[in-house]
């Protein structure tokens, strides 16, 4: 899970406090293991650093949750481009792609058309691992399997979301 | 989506060389919408697999190419030929001649033994009996089915029936054959066996396969994939969307779209 990606995409939506970014980080993408502070604050530094964030002024009684941060037009590309590219079909990427369809929704984009274009990806990976096992030996073909069953159960996280879109959708756009 | 899709335009142009094609289907079950404008082309030697969850209108659409169905609307064709106007007998002759079907079960008489299943349709189409049989015969070392010609068919397993099935569905050299979840009985490794014999005996006998399952394991045996949501055919495997990329710059396309 990228951190500096998801706060990006958090900024995407209009500039905040780090304790505003904490906060809906934590409500969505981290609801076991709360992000602490000092990450939150380090990773804003660093994405200022890259031009992707402006730190915009300090207001009065400042500290460092005074501060308002801006998504700049750089940083602002660099998340499209992340949410928008498939992520490689490798198994349990179910909490990244969960965190790419959420911010899609909260920012008014078409998750429906990254899910659809991860499943091709998936589609294309587990149609590469059936030629192996059609051609391979045993050893080789039941590898495949392994990561076969790994896909297939992406696909069918990828299946329900789609299905269930609309409903999460509303509750994202409620909070 | 697809009016934004800078595929489409280029899939229309190949639509025209296709061996099928579905064209804007419409049909409903009373209130029930199954195809909502599903458009589909299918080229020839092709091995394509239509996915969707359970009433998606998945199994609506290969009975309306095959003729087993009437669109409410829209047109099928096949072989450069319309076939949804044609008459009931012309629909039959043609699923006869031309089309092979597997089904899920129960397309096997389970009284009559393998070499006559087998035979069946060769019969059906005014073949010799000696010449029938022969065919049949033919077919069960390609199964591995060899010693089973004179079994009947309600003794076998769950998986050799399927190979008869398979068998039965390919003698009389269809162009295309349809497979409705033809695995959707069978365990996992057995459903693969019957797979890998389905895929290999198409390439064999360059037979198009039009294949329905929700089974993204057997799907992943087809050249192309095509998902059905709501009576609509979502295209996104063929060989441009294949390519991770190029589903990306679609996918940034829609976004930038949704944007303006």
């Amino acid at each position: 899970m990228s951190v500096p990606l998801t706060l990006l995409g958090l900024l995407e939506r209009e500039p905040c406090h780090g304790y505003d970014l904490k906060r809906d980080y934590d409500a969505y993408f981290s609801r076991d293991k709360p992000l602490p502070f000092g990450q939150v604050y380090a990773t804003l530094k660093r994405l200022a650093r890259d031009g992707m964030v402006s730190g915009g002024d300090a207001e009065p009684g400042s500290g460092p949750d005074r501060r308002r941060y801006a998504i700049t037009e750089t940083g602002s590309r660099e998340f499209r481009e992340w949410l928008s590219r498939p992520i490689e079909p490798v198994p349990h990427l179910q909490t990244i792609l969960f965190s790419k369809v959420v911010l899609a929704l909260m920012l008014g984009r078409p998750a429906q058309a990254f899910l659809d274009a991860q499943r091709s990806a998936h589609v294309q990976r587990m149609r590469e691992l059936t030629e192996v096992k059609r051609t391979a030996g045993l050893m080789d073909a039941l590898l495949a399997d392994h990561g076969m069953f790994h896909l297939e159960a992406d696909l069918r996280w990828i299946d329900v979301t789609s299905a269930r879109l609309n409903a999460l959708a509303e509750m994202v756009r409620a909070t | 989506m697809t009016s934004l899709n800078p595929v489409a335009a280029s899939r229309a142009a190949q639509a025209e060389a296709a061996l099928m094609a579905a064209k804007d289907l419409h049909h409903s079950f009373g209130q029930t919408v199954a195809l909502a404008g599903a458009t589909l082309s299918v080229t020839g030697g092709e091995i394509l697999a239509i996915m969707g969850p359970s009433g998606s209108g998945k199994s609506t659409l290969l009975h309306c190419m095959a003729g087993i169905f009437r669109p409410d609307s829209g047109e099928v064709w096949f072989d450069g030929q319309r076939i949804d106007t044609l008459g009931d007998n012309e629909r039959t002759e043609l699923r006869r001649t031309k089309f092979g079907f597997v089904f899920q079960f129960g397309q096997l008489v389970p009284e009559l033994t393998v070499a006559d299943n087998i035979a069946l349709p060769l019969l059906l189409n005014r073949t010799r009996r000696k010449a029938a049989y022969g065919g049949a015969g033919d077919w069960l070392p390609r199964l591995g089915l060899d010693n089973l010609g004179a079994r009947r068919t309600g003794e076998l397993s769950g998986g050799q029936a399927q190979r008869v099935a398979l068998a039965r569905a390919l003698v009389a050299q269809p162009k295309v054959l349809f497979a409705d979840e033809p695995t959707g009985s069978l365990d996992t490794l057995t459903g693969e066996m019957v797979m890998d014999l389905l895929v290999s005996l198409a390439r064999e006998e360059g037979t198009t396969v039009v294949l329905v399952t929700h089974d993204p394991r057997v799907a992943a045996y087809a050249d192309r994939e095509v998902l059905v949501r709501d009576g609509q055919i979502i295209d996104y495997t063929d060989d441009r969307a294949a390519d991770v990329s190029a589903a990306a710059d679609r996918a940034a396309d829609v976004s930038a779209e949704a944007d303006r």
